[in-house]
């Protein structure tokens, strides 16, 4: 079983997926299955104490399927460490997806204050995902910092521009001993089996499944360009060369 | 006594404890999470800890996110 495990956890599916901007719950809940993940990210938000009775997103995510808080739109390192806490306090578990943004427009991390946060969250007992830039130094600086696993980002959340520097994260593969998971910039199937094939562990994403015309159908994309693209690294591609390569045999052929 | 709920100004009970504030807001505690000034408070302490006049407290709950 080609199987992948981030501090205490093993999983089987090398897709993770958010569960923001869906139309609906129903449309969610169906992507969400659709797309075989075992791992579904969350964000921690304050309750709207107006509405303390409607329906809640858990209820809309399936039994099993293993809850990744994230902190989200946090800008300090101190305001994801509290908000971490408070996603831990809610899901009981260990696992945090960590954002420590620097810049609203592009939502580009903040590398001092996300190093600075993981430090901090590993010394309390979190198994920390960071969500990153695409640059091997920092990504050794989290994983020296105690970081199960390494997130470098395929391009900005929610562009959909696909695997923008896909050298840097080779390199970065080539430099970290933990898990590399490409989180954010897939748009399509192809971008992410280009991840998979680069050797990522597994992707991360939401914006490319919930805002497609059919988010399910995507969700199913998802699931078998994720897979295509590992099997392939697995397999060992071909080496590129510049020159034709017959696959028929050039004897034997009539006429001559 | 008033005290700041989720970044307003709000009255509540006098010396209501965390759990009592879920209670009279009509929140379930299994959904949400608490900090009072800056501090997670756990579920276990939801029945002892008291909320004083001034404090700062936010409830929060999962939401959809990538």
């Amino acid at each position: 079983m080609d199987t992948w495990s981030i501090g205490k956890h093993t999983f089987t599916s090398r897709l993770l997926v958010g569960t923001g901007k869906y139309p609906d719950f129903s449309t969610m809940q169906r992507a969400l299955v659709a797309s075989g993940a075992e791992v579904v990210t969350v964000a921690v938000r304050r309750l709207d104490l107006s509405k303390t009775g409607e329906a809640s997103l858990l209820q809309w995510i399936p039994k099993g399927m293993k809850l990744l808080p994230n902190t989200a739109a946090c800008f300090t390192a101190d305001e994801a460490i509290r908000t971490a806490r408070l996603g831990r306090e809610l899901e009981m578990g260990d696992l945090v997806k960590l954002e420590v943004i620097g810049d609203r427009r592009t939502l580009f991390p903040d590398v001092e204050g996300l190093v600075e946060a993981a430090k901090v969250l590993v010394k309390e007992g979190f198994t920390v995902l960071p969500y990153t830039n695409d640059d091997p130094v920092t990504a050794k600086k989290l994983e020296d910092a105690g970081c199960a696993a390494v997130m470098p980002l395929g391009a900005p959340i929610g562009s959909g521009l696909g695997i923008r520097n896909p050298y840097n994260l080779r390199i970065i593969m080539e430099t970290v001993k933990v898990p590399v998971l490409v989180d954010a910039g897939v748009g399509t199937a192809s971008d992410a089996a280009v991840a998979m094939e680069l050797g990522a562990v597994a992707v991360l994403m939401n914006t490319a499944i919930a805002e497609a015309r059919d988010p399910v159908l995507m969700a199913e994309a998802m699931r078998a360009g994720v897979e295509a693209g590992r099997k392939a690294h697995l397999a060992g591609r071909i080496p590129t060369k510049l020159h034709a390569s017959a696959s028929s045999p050039m004897t034997g052929l009539i006429g001559t | 006594m008033q005290v700041r709920l989720n970044g307003e100004l709000r009255e509540i009970p006098e010396g209501v404890t965390v759990g009592g504030l879920l209670g009279h807001l009509g929140v379930k505690a299994q959904r949400v999470a608490v900090e009072v000034n800056d501090t997670v408070v756990t579920k276990d302490r939801y029945e002892s800890q008291r909320i004083g006049p001034g404090d700062s407290i936010e409830i929060v709950a999962f939401v959809g996110g990538g």
